[in-house]
């Protein structure tokens, strides 16, 4: 008797799952093709031969360019990529809010008030400085927003609200700042568009690893996540206490954005739209909306950044544009198609 | 008499500063189903969110087992203590089987993924709720009494002695209704101790088995329906002017309310 609705279910679930688990591996082979196209196309386009005797051989042409502007390029760019991919689905998954974006949080705000403040005050400072001050301003400006909703009592709304207060603040100061002091304003031109052409002076090491950490961190909320999306009431009947979980996805949020958005400047895009298109062929299960988001969150940022070096030669165009004039039109095309789920 | 599983000692209870019940002192006994009842914003809601560590008392305590519930890890709470809240969320485009999966969720752990067992359980609590056929639909597809006995399989899937239900009819209609109570009082008979709040009088005085009655915070009646619904009780806790009879179907205690002399045809 008991044995019946298990055979008629779990034909379905194992063919969701064959298709899941294919879906990743065809997300990995495509990452792997986008990542060598990065490495070949520039200002100077390589030929596959060219580009393995970049990496494996010191002595020839394409080494230098390989080994020190496309290769670390290409590593930033899928870190970055990777780092807004999954803090959007887990911003989205931890405020039920299918609108979410790491950017509610204040990071992008708090990562460019950091940058305006210091070149007001210091003048100019070169790319490592930038990424220190814009990754501090986001982290002050994510705790910030989770303080001002109330710390261990904030609500999914009230952190809305907190963040949009915070943004609001946030961005009249950054135009202040630029409308008085025009040296500020260059400054800041070319981070907050969102760019990777600086990543080959970018502080690689602790960025790779940051993001790396906060990601492990952020992967392993997938089941409590699961609980939470069954609303705070259910989550703590089930075991899950959501103060807790809501600090240990901020913490990992505030990583992966702030991290990104210091290195490549606020590219909201991808955080808010990637997990959207996951959803859609995953289904709600945050065991596959976290890696899905990850992957083709750096799927979508490094086609991006290939895209621009190509559609303009021998000029680029930065990568932030060519997310969101790419992206913007997918967008309303995916909002105006199906409903948009509600978390 | 012995503690039983729950209990509530002395106890303030509310939101924020404002209290809802204090010096609040409440025994769960094992085995029975226990319907708290009584008017609007009496403090039957708030009581069951204190019994499931929703709310921590601001003075007192709640002893799940003897022990504080706040000091004792809330996974292992789970897996004592079952709840069904008002209004639970169903994730867009999940199906039956994927909700009533994620009651697992306080008998796994990151080296202890899905099982065998799992498995087993989550097939028998579709089968005791009776919605096996419906375990690959959307949950979104289905009518509101599918949808509570899918969230009633979730909780079973958590496999805990003791459930909790925070109004488990409201915004289902009347044969729903009774599906849900039968549901309940089967869950009972099968060993649970089952805590319910529920509004309706007659269908508390039906299903329980121990009821408890609250008014402004504070417990009026205490004891089996028979012995507790009373023209004086109900009187006392609803100002409701009424006559009881006993229920031709099942011999408790019946309800009705007396009409008005101006009312009167």
């Amino acid at each position: 008797m008991l044995d019946t609705p298990r055979a008629a279910t779990e034909p379905v679930a194992r063919s969701r799952t064959a298709r899941r688990v294919l879906g990743l591996l065809a997300l990995v082979a495509v990452l792997a093709v986008l990542a060598v196209l990065s490495v070949a196309v520039g200002s100077r386009a390589m030929d596959l031969g060219q580009v393995w005797a970049g990496l494996t051989d010191a002595g020839s042409d394409s080494y230098p360019v390989v080994t020190e502007l496309r290769l670390p390029r290409t590593v930033l760019g899928l870190a970055a990529g990777a780092a807004l991919g999954l803090a959007g689905a887990l911003m989205q998954a931890m405020t039920r809010n299918p609108l979410a974006d790491p950017g509610l949080l204040g990071v992008n705000t708090g990562a460019a008030a950091a940058v305006v403040t210091a070149s007001f005050f210091m003048g100019s400072f070169g790319f490592t400085g930038t990424v220190v001050f814009a990754f501090t301003g986001a982290a002050v400006a994510s705790v910030a927003v989770y303080l001002i909703a109330g710390a261990a009592t904030a609500t999914p709304a009230r952190l809305a609200l907190a963040g949009a207060a915070v943004t609001a603040a946030g961005y009249a100061y950054v135009s202040a700042i630029q409308l008085m002091d025009a040296a500020t304003l260059d400054q800041m031109r070319f981070w907050s568009v969102g760019s990777l052409v600086n990543a080959h002076v970018a502080p690689m090491l602790p960025v790779v690893l940051l993001i790396g950490g906060a990601a492990a961190v952020g992967v392993l909320l997938a089941r409590p996540l699961n609980a939470l999306a069954l609303g705070d009431a259910t989550a703590t009947g089930l075991g899950v206490d959501p103060r807790v979980l809501r600090v240990a996805g901020i913490a990992a949020i505030t990583v992966l954005a702030g991290t990104a958005t210091a290195v490549c400047g606020p590219i909201v895009f991808v955080g808010l739209v990637v997990p959207h298109v996951v959803r859609a062929f995953t289904g709600p299960d945050q065991n596959w909306v976290l890696p899905y988001s990850m992957l083709s969150g750096a799927a979508f940022l490094i086609a991006a950044d290939v895209l621009g070096r190509v559609i303009a030669r021998p000029a680029e165009v930065q990568v932030g544009i060519v997310c969101a004039v790419a992206g913007g039109p997918f967008f309303l095309y995916l909002v105006s198609r199906r409903k948009v789920a509600r978390l | 008499m012995t503690a039983g599983p729950l209990v509530v000692e002395d106890a303030t209870i509310g939101y924020g500063r404002v209290a809802i019940s204090e010096g609040l002192s409440v025994d769960i006994p094992e085995g029975e189903f226990t319907v708290i009842l009584g008017p609007n914003a009496c403090g039957k809601s708030t009581l069951l969110k204190a019994l499931a560590r929703m709310l921590k008392p601001s003075a007192g305590r709640v002893l799940l087992d003897g022990k504080d519930i706040h000091s004792q890890p809330t996974r292992a709470v789970a897996r004592r203590l079952g709840l069904l809240p008002q209004s639970p969320i169903a994730p867009d485009g999940i199906t039956v089987a994927d909700l009533v999966a994620r009651g697992r969720y306080p008998h796994q752990g990151i080296l202890k993924q899905w099982s065998a067992e799992d498995e087993r359980v989550v097939a028998e609590a579709m089968a005791a709720t009776d919605i096996s056929e419906l375990a690959s639909r959307g949950v979104d597809e289905l009518s509101g009494g599918q949808r509570q006995r899918v969230w009633i399989a979730m909780v079973l899937a958590q496999q805990t002695p003791l459930l909790l239900l925070d109004e488990p009819t409201t915004f289902l209609d009347i044969t729903h209704q009774i599906e849900v109570l039968d549901l309940c009082a089967k869950l009972h008979r099968e060993g649970r101790t089952l805590v319910a709040v529920l509004h309706d009088l007659n269908q508390a005085a039906r299903y329980a088995t121990h009821l408890i009655a609250m008014r402004d915070g504070e417990v009026v009646a205490e004891g089996a329906p028979a012995d507790i619904v009373t023209a004086d009780t109900v009187q006392q806790v609803f100002d409701l002017p009424c006559r009881i009879i006993d229920d031709p179907e099942t011999g408790t205690p019946l309800v009705i309310p007396k009409a008005l002399a101006s009312a009167r045809i």
